[in-house]
C-alpha cells in the first residue's frame, strides 16, 4: 500500500514539474529574450490562462503526502522551512505578475509585473532543482552535532549554507554545489520546455530564434547532465544499486537520455508538439531516475547515526492509505477528465483568446 | 518555547485571517452567480447574463487571491506545526488531500472555461460550468470544516503508543456531529458576505447614478438573499452550534458567553460587558437573567457550568478574545437582520432605490460581514484552545521542534509584508472591475 502512494505521489509530483515547469520556463524565456510588447503579451498569456490549474497540482501533491506520509511531511516541511517559505513567496510573485500585468496599459505598470513574472519563475526553477538535490544528497537527519542529537531521529533543520558549501560536510546546508548544480539543470530544462510551449501555443515573433535558443541550452543541458552523474557518485554513494537489482528501472534514465538526445533535432522536428514531448521526457525521466535511485528510502541521512526516512516508516496506516486509495483513484479520474474537456476547449494558439479578466 | 508557540500562532492567524477574507465571498458569491445564469437561461434577459460574468471577474480576483494565500495554509502544517501534522496527518490529511483532488481542480478548470469558452460551449454548458465552480467552491468548504470538526470534535480514531492519531472509522469523519451545523453556518455566514458585497455595489451604482439597471438588480438580489442568509445564519443553524459547544466545549462554552460564576438557577445571556481576569467578573454588565439557559436547553432554570468550574489550564487560554469575538459576531449578525429586514420592508413599498441613507448605509455596511465571518471563525479556534485536538492534544504539543522563534518571526514579518502589497493590489482590481461596470466593453 505504501507504494501504491509512493507511486501516486511521485507521478502527481511528475506532473506537477511538468505542467508548471513550462510556466516557470515561459517565465525564464520571457524574462531573457522576449523583447517587444507583443511578444511579451503573448508569453505571459501562455502562461496566464494556465497557472492556476497547473498549480493545483502542487496543491494536490502536498496533500496526499500529508496524508500518506505524515512523518515525512512533518520532518521535510519543519527542516526546509525557510526555503519552503520564500517558495510560497515566490509563488505569490510569479501569480501577481501574470494575473496583473494586462490590468493597466501603462508601459512601466507592465515590465515591473513582468519582472515579477520572470525572475520569481526564475528562482522557483532553480529552488525546486535545489530541492530535489538535497532530497538526493541527504540531511543531517536527527540534527547530529558531535556525535549527539539535536532533536528526534526523524526531524532536522537546514540552515541555507554550511560555510563549506560541500555536500561531503558534516552539516550540509540547502545551497550547496551540489545542489546548485541540479538547481541549474532544472533552470535549463524548464527553460527548454517552456520555449518549447511558447512555440507550441503562440505565434510569437521569436519562435524560430526559440528552436536555435532550445539547441543551445540542450548542449548546455548535456554538459551539466554529464558533471551531475560525475559527482551524483560521490554524493550519494548507494545510487547505482537499486538499478543493478531491478534492471527494469533503467527505464527511467533511458526516458531521460531519449528526451535529451531527441532535443539536439529540435530544428528538424515536423510538429511543435513533438519538442514539447521530448521536454516533457527529460522532465519525466529526469524526475522518475532520481527517484528510483533512492527507493524506498525518500529522504537519506549524510550521518550514519539517524536511519534515513523511507516510505515504511513515515507512512499512515495502513487502513488510512487503503481507504484513501478508493477516493484516490476517483478523484484522479475526474481530474483527467477536467483536463481533457479543458484541453479541448482552450487548445490552438492563445493569441486571440481573451484574456480579459 | 513559549516565544516559539506565540510566533507559530500569530503567523497562522495571521495568514488564515487574511486568507479567509477571500473564500468567504466566493463560496457565497458563486451561489449568486449560479442564480443570475440561471435566470438569464429563464428569461433570456441579457440583463442577468451580464450580471453574472460581471460578478464572475470578481469572483476570479478573489479566486486567485485565495489560491495564493491558501497555499501557504496547506504548508504551514507541516512548516510550523510538524508535531501536530505527524500526529494527526493520518487522519486530517484525507480530507485535506480530498480537498486538493475533489475541489481544486473542479474550481479552477472550470473557472478557466466559464470566462473564456461562452461563445465554444453554448448556454446551457456554460451555466453548467457555472454550477461547477460553485459545487467545487462549496466542497473546498465541506472539506476544511470537516478537517475543522475533527479537531473540534475528534472521532474515529485511535491513540497509538506513540502519540499518533490513527484513522479508524473513515466515514465517522463525515457523521461527526460537529460538522453540519459548523457546515451550513459556515456557508450561510459566505452567503451573508456575498449578498452584502452585491447589494452594496448596487447601492453604489444607484448613488452614483451609474448603471442604473445593475444597481437596482444588484440592491434588490443583494437585500433578499441577505435577509434569508443572515436569518438562517441565527436560527437554526447558530443556535445549533451554540448547543454543540455547550454541549462538547462546555469551558468554551462559559467564557464565550463571559459566564465567570455558576448559577444554580439559570444563566443570565450577557449583552454587554467587559472581562475583568484579576477579580474575574465583568464590568459595566448589561445582562437579562434566565435567557441562556431557555436558549440553550429550552429550560428557564437549566444550570449552566460557569468558568470556577474548570480547571485553569482546562480553559481557553485568551478568555476576553473568545467573549469579544464571540459577541462582536452576534451584535453585527443582528444588526445586519434589522438592516435588510428594513430594506426588503421599502423594496416592497417600492421605496428603496430612493432612501438615501439607507443606500449609504448598506453601501458603507460591507466590510461587517466580513469581520462577523472572521470573528466567527475566532470563537471557533480561541474556543479549541488550549488544545489543537479537543481533550487530547495540547497546542503547546504541535509545534515544530526544529524551528526556531527569530525564523519564525522573520516569515511572519515576511507575510505580514506581501500580504500588505497583497491587499492593496486586490482592492486596485475589484475596484476597476466595479468602476467598469457590467456592461459589455466594446473591444
Amino acid at each position: 500500500m505504501e507504494v501504491f502512494w509512493y507511486i501516486i505521489i511521485s507521478v502527481v509530483l511528475a506532473i506537477f514539474f511538468i505542467l508548471d515547469g513550462y510556466n516557470f520556463g515561459t517565465g525564464i524565456i520571457h524574462l531573457f529574450f522576449a523583447k517587444t510588447e507583443k511578444d511579451k503579451e503573448v508569453i505571459a498569456k501562455s502562461a496566464g490562462l494556465f497557472w492556476d490549474f497547473n498549480e493545483v497540482w502542487l496543491v494536490a501533491c502536498g496533500g496526499m503526502l500529508f496524508m500518506a506520509f505524515p512523518t515525512f511531511y512533518a520532518s521535510v516541511f519543519s527542516g526546509f522551512y525557510l526555503p519552503l517559505i520564500i517558495v510560497l513567496w515566490l509563488i505569490v510573485f510569479r501569480a501577481i505578475g501574470l494575473e496583473l500585468r494586462s490590468q493597466f496599459n501603462f508601459e512601466m505598470w507592465k515590465s515591473i509585473w513582468d519582472k515579477s513574472f520572470g525572475v520569481s519563475s526564475l528562482l522557483l526553477a532553480l529552488f525546486f532543482g535545489i530541492a530535489l538535490g538535497n532530497v538526493v544528497r541527504g540531511v543531517n537527519l536527527g540534527g547530529i552535532e558531535n556525535g549527539t542529537a539535536t532533536f528526534e531521529p526523524h526531524y532536522f533543520f537546514l540552515p541555507l549554507w554550511d560555510s563549506s558549501f560541500s555536500p561531503l560536510s558534516e552539516t550540509p546546508g540547502v545551497i550547496d554545489w551540489f545542489t546548485i548544480i541540479i538547481g541549474l539543470i532544472s533552470v535549463v530544462t524548464l527553460a527548454i520546455h517552456g520555449a518549447n510551449w511558447i512555440i507550441l501555443k503562440t505565434n510569437s515573433s521569436i519562435n524560430n530564434k526559440l528552436k536555435s535558443i532550445i539547441f543551445k541550452l540542450n548542449i548546455l543541458l548535456a554538459a551539466l547532465t554529464f558533471i551531475s552523474l560525475l559527482v551524483w557518485q560521490i554524493v550519494n554513494p548507494n545510487s547505482l544499486d537499486n538499478f543493478i537489482d531491478k534492471p527494469y528501472l533503467i527505464l527511467f534514465p533511458v526516458i531521460y537520455f531519449f528526451g535529451l538526445f531527441g532535443l539536439f533535432f529540435i530544428k528538424k522536428l515536423k510538429k511543435d508538439i513533438h519538442g514539447f514531448i521530448l521536454s516533457t521526457l527529460v522532465i519525466l525521466g529526469g524526475i522518475t531516475s532520481s527517484l528510483a535511485s533512492l527507493f524506498p528510502v525518500i529522504l537519506p541521512s549524510t550521518n550514519n547515526i539517524s536511519e534515513p526516512l523511507t516510505i515504511y516508516n513515515t507512512a499512515a496506516s495502513e487502513y488510512g492509505l487503503s481507504v484513501a486509495l478508493g477516493w484516490g483513484i476517483i478523484g484522479l479520474i475526474l481530474v483527467a477528465v477536467y483536463s481533457i474537456i479543458q484541453k479541448k476547449l482552450l487548445n490552438g494558439k492563445v493569441d486571440k483568446m481573451d484574456y480579459g479578466h | 518555547m513559549e516565544d516559539m508557540i506565540f510566533y507559530d500562532r500569530l503567523q497562522f492567524a495571521f495568514t488564515i485571517t487574511f486568507h479567509y477574507i477571500f473564500p468567504q465571498l466566493t463560496m457565497g458569491l458563486s451561489l449568486i452567480i449560479v442564480y443570475y445564469k440561471w435566470r438569464f437561461l429563464k428569461t433570456n434577459i441579457e440583463k442577468y447574463n451580464n450580471a453574472a460574468k460581471f460578478f464572475m471577474k470578481i469572483f476570479a480576483v478573489n479566486f486567485t487571491m485565495g489560491v495564493v494565500t491558501g497555499i501557504p495554509m496547506e504548508f504551514q502544517f507541516g512548516t510550523n506545526w510538524a508535531k501536530f501534522s505527524e500526529l494527526t496527518g493520518g487522519i486530517i490529511g484525507q480530507t485535506l488531500a480530498m480537498e486538493g483532488l475533489f475541489s481544486f481542480f473542479l474550481e479552477s478548470s472550470f473557472l478557466a472555461l466559464f470566462i473564456f469558452g461562452e461563445k465554444l460551449m453554448g448556454q446551457k454548458l456554460h451555466f453548467l460550468t457555472g454550477f461547477l465552480v460553485f459545487l467545487g467552491s462549496w466542497a473546498s468548504g465541506y472539506l476544511i470544516l470537516a478537517t475543522n470538526a475533527w479537531m473540534q470534535h475528534p472521532v474515529g480514531y485511535e491513540i497509538l503508543d506513540n502519540g499518533k492519531f490513527v484513522l479508524e472509522n473513515f466515514s465517522a469523519l463525515f457523521s461527526n456531529p460537529w460538522l453540519l451545523p459548523a457546515f451550513l453556518h459556515n456557508q450561510l455566514a459566505s452567503l451573508v458576505t456575498s449578498s452584502f458585497v452585491v447589494a452594496s455595489i448596487g447601492a453604489f451604482y444607484i448613488l452614483r447614478n451609474k448603471n442604473l439597471e445593475f444597481g437596482k438588480l444588484f440592491l434588490k438580489t443583494g437585500v433578499i438573499f441577505g435577509l434569508v442568509s443572515s436569518l438562517l445564519l441565527a436560527f437554526p443553524t447558530g443556535d445549533w452550534n451554540a448547543k454543540n459547544v455547550a454541549k462538547f466545549q462546555p469551558a468554551a462554552f462559559a467564557a464565550m458567553e463571559g459566564i465567570f460564576e455558576t448559577e444554580e438557577a439559570g444563566a443570565e445571556i450577557v449583552l454587554i460587558g467587559q472581562p475583568d481576569m484579576v477579580q474575574k467578573k465583568l464590568d459595566n454588565k448589561i445582562a437579562v437573567p434566565n435567557i441562556l439557559s431557555f436558549l440553550t436547553y429550552q429550560d428557564w432554570n437549566k444550570q449552566i457550568l460557569g468558568m470556577d468550574q474548570f480547571k485553569e489550564e482546562e480553559l481557553p487560554d485568551n478568555i476576553p478574545a473568545l467573549y469579544y469575538s464571540y459577541h462582536i459576531m452576534v451584535g453585527l449578525g443582528t444588526i445586519f437582520i434589522a438592516i435588510m429586514a428594513l430594506a426588503v420592508f421599502f423594496l416592497r413599498k417600492k421605496k428603496l432605490y430612493t432612501i438615501k441613507p439607507l443606500l449609504w448605509t448598506i453601501m458603507f455596511l460591507v466590510p461587517f460581514p466580513y469581520i462577523a465571518n472572521i470573528t466567527g471563525w475566532y470563537v471557533a479556534e480561541l474556543g479549541r484552545q488550549p488544545y489543537l485536538v479537543y481533550g487530547l492534544l495540547k497546542t503547546s504539543e504541535g509545534v515544530s521542534p526544529t524551528v526556531s522563534s527569530g525564523n519564525t518571526l522573520f516569515t511572519l514579518l515576511g507575510f505580514v509584508a506581501l500580504y500588505m502589497l497583497l491587499g492593496l493590489l486586490f482592492l486596485v482590481l475589484v475596484g476597476k472591475t466595479i468602476h467598469q461596470g457590467p456592461t459589455p466593453q466594446k473591444h
